[in-house]
């Protein structure tokens, strides 16, 4: 159903085919969360990963920062239509994670938590085999609060309210449970290049 | 630390796009039009949440967006939502200089099911915006007054001039007729002309004279503007000893 009187403004050659379905491209690098931004104190930080409710390994921050580090650089889409592209970043893959605490990813889903409570559910295969990370520097630079730091997940390939914030641990869970937004009607998954914004996209 | 509210705005399976008309069109600031849509088939919403909009160019070409709504869930049918003029921007200039009363555009919606109240939630409610980021804490403030007038409510705005504070009018009649409502409205590039309005930024003496408005702490409080004023909006709240999981907070903007 054409839109009287819209002609829109279309992105151009080379940024066009980067744009999923809905999307438009920033320049600027908005701030999204539900609540306030937490501090984080780095004497305290941990991050834990659990099989289940099993803790199976756990890093304070000097610990984490000795783990192997990867430099990734992606485009990343927002569900609230932004998209910004050639962001870089660098941190730890969520392969050296498992392989550093000595298990192999142990079921088909996972849950990232977060200092403010916050968590979100991501299938495990949308985090291995290169495709995701604990990200601790943006451009160069240690991630700012605003934007999640000390320490936040990278998933670019999915809508990026999966990329949680001031991330405190990954939990490998048998059933696919729904994190903070995926309970209020987001999607379970949320590729962006399905349009996958809610629950039945 | 849970962050976990008590109601979460009910989700339908799947959110479909359909058609809604405009019904009316009203100036509200030099900036800021209010659009009223009728959908075809609409289930009611929850204050605070927003629906999605979708334009549709001759060639397919598709540009979507989402708007909060203003108005309150009532039994109209139908919702208002206030568009502010971006000067470079793609769908608000079209909303500013092209839509009119009759046209049909795709929404889907509501959506949203964390910065959102009921009058079942309760009070006291503090409620902090920057410029068009009153819009969702306006359907609450409406719903609130229909619903449950006796809940305490404040309400501090911030606004770069008296004309650009949408809905000014309305909310300083609020502010005189309803006991339990208290405005702090300030604005930041001029002196205001209005007795009762403040000059200047939200800062802690601006928060406290809220919170003293009060009978009691609020149970929740609701931040909503761009980036850099609902962080430092949310800064002040926190220091003022606010708990953290009692704070929600919507953002727009670079």
């Amino acid at each position: 159903m054409a839109t009287r009187g819209f002609t829109g403004r279309r992105p151009t050659d080379g940024i066009v085919e980067r744009l999923p379905p809905g999307q438009y491209l920033t320049e600027d690098f908005p701030v999204l969360s539900a609540g306030p931004t937490p501090r984080v104190d780095l004497a305290t930080w941990r991050f834990t990963v659990k099989d289940g409710v099993r803790p199976v390994a756990s890093w304070s921050f000097d610990e984490f920062n000795q783990l192997p580090r990867t430099k990734l650089t992606r485009d990343i889409h927002c569900v609230t239509k932004w998209s910004k592209f050639n962001t870089a970043w660098s941190g730890v893959t969520i392969d050296d994670i498992l392989a550093e605490a000595g298990i192999a990813a142990p079921s088909p889903f996972t849950l990232a938590h977060a200092y403010d409570g916050y968590s979100t559910n991501v299938p495990t295969d949308d985090l291995t085999n290169g495709k995701a990370m604990i990200a601790t520097h943006f451009e160069g630079q240690p991630i700012p609060p605003n934007h999640g730091g000390p320490a936040r997940l990278l998933v670019p390939h999915l809508y990026f309210w999966k990329s949680a914030k001031w991330v405190n641990g990954l939990q490998f869970t048998n059933r696919d449970e729904a994190g903070f937004w995926e309970l209020r009607g987001y999607h379970m998954r949320g590729d962006p290049w399905q349009e996958q914004r809610f629950t039945g996209d | 630390m849970p962050n976990v509210p008590p109601f979460v705005a009910p989700q339908p399976d799947r959110l479909l796009w359909q058609p809604a008309t405009i019904t009316a069109i009203t100036r509200a600031t030099p900036r800021v039009k209010i659009f009223t849509f009728r959908p075809a088939d609409w289930p009611g919403f929850t204050a605070g949440q927003h629906v999605d909009l979708r334009l549709t160019a001759p060639d397919g070409y598709q540009a979507e967006r989402s708007y909060s709504i203003a108005s309150a869930p009532d039994a109209t049918g139908t919702f208002d939502l206030a568009i502010d003029l971006i000067d470079d921007g793609e769908v608000s200039p079209f909303f500013h200089e092209v839509a009119e009363i009759g046209d049909t555009i795709e929404i889907r919606g509501p959506i949203g099911g964390h910065f959102v109240w009921r009058a079942e939630d309760g009070g006291p409610v503090l409620l902090i915006a920057g410029g068009s980021g009153l819009v969702p804490l306006m359907a609450m403030l409406r719903h609130r007054a229909e619903a449950a007038p006796d809940i305490p409510a404040a309400l501090i705005l911030s606004a770069r001039t008296e004309d650009e504070l949408i809905w000014r009018d309305e909310l300083l009649q609020r502010d005189r007729d309803e006991p339990h409502f208290h405005l702090f409205a300030t604005v930041t590039r001029e002196t205001p002309r209005t007795p009762g309005i403040r000059h200047g930024r939200i800062d802690a003496a601006l928060i406290e004279a809220a919170l003293a408005s009060l009978p009691a702490p609020p149970r929740t409080s609701f931040i909503c503007g761009a980036t850099p004023f609902v962080g430092a909006a949310a800064d002040l709240a926190l220091s003022a000893g606010l708990p953290f999981a009692s704070i929600k907070a919507e953002r727009y903007g670079g």
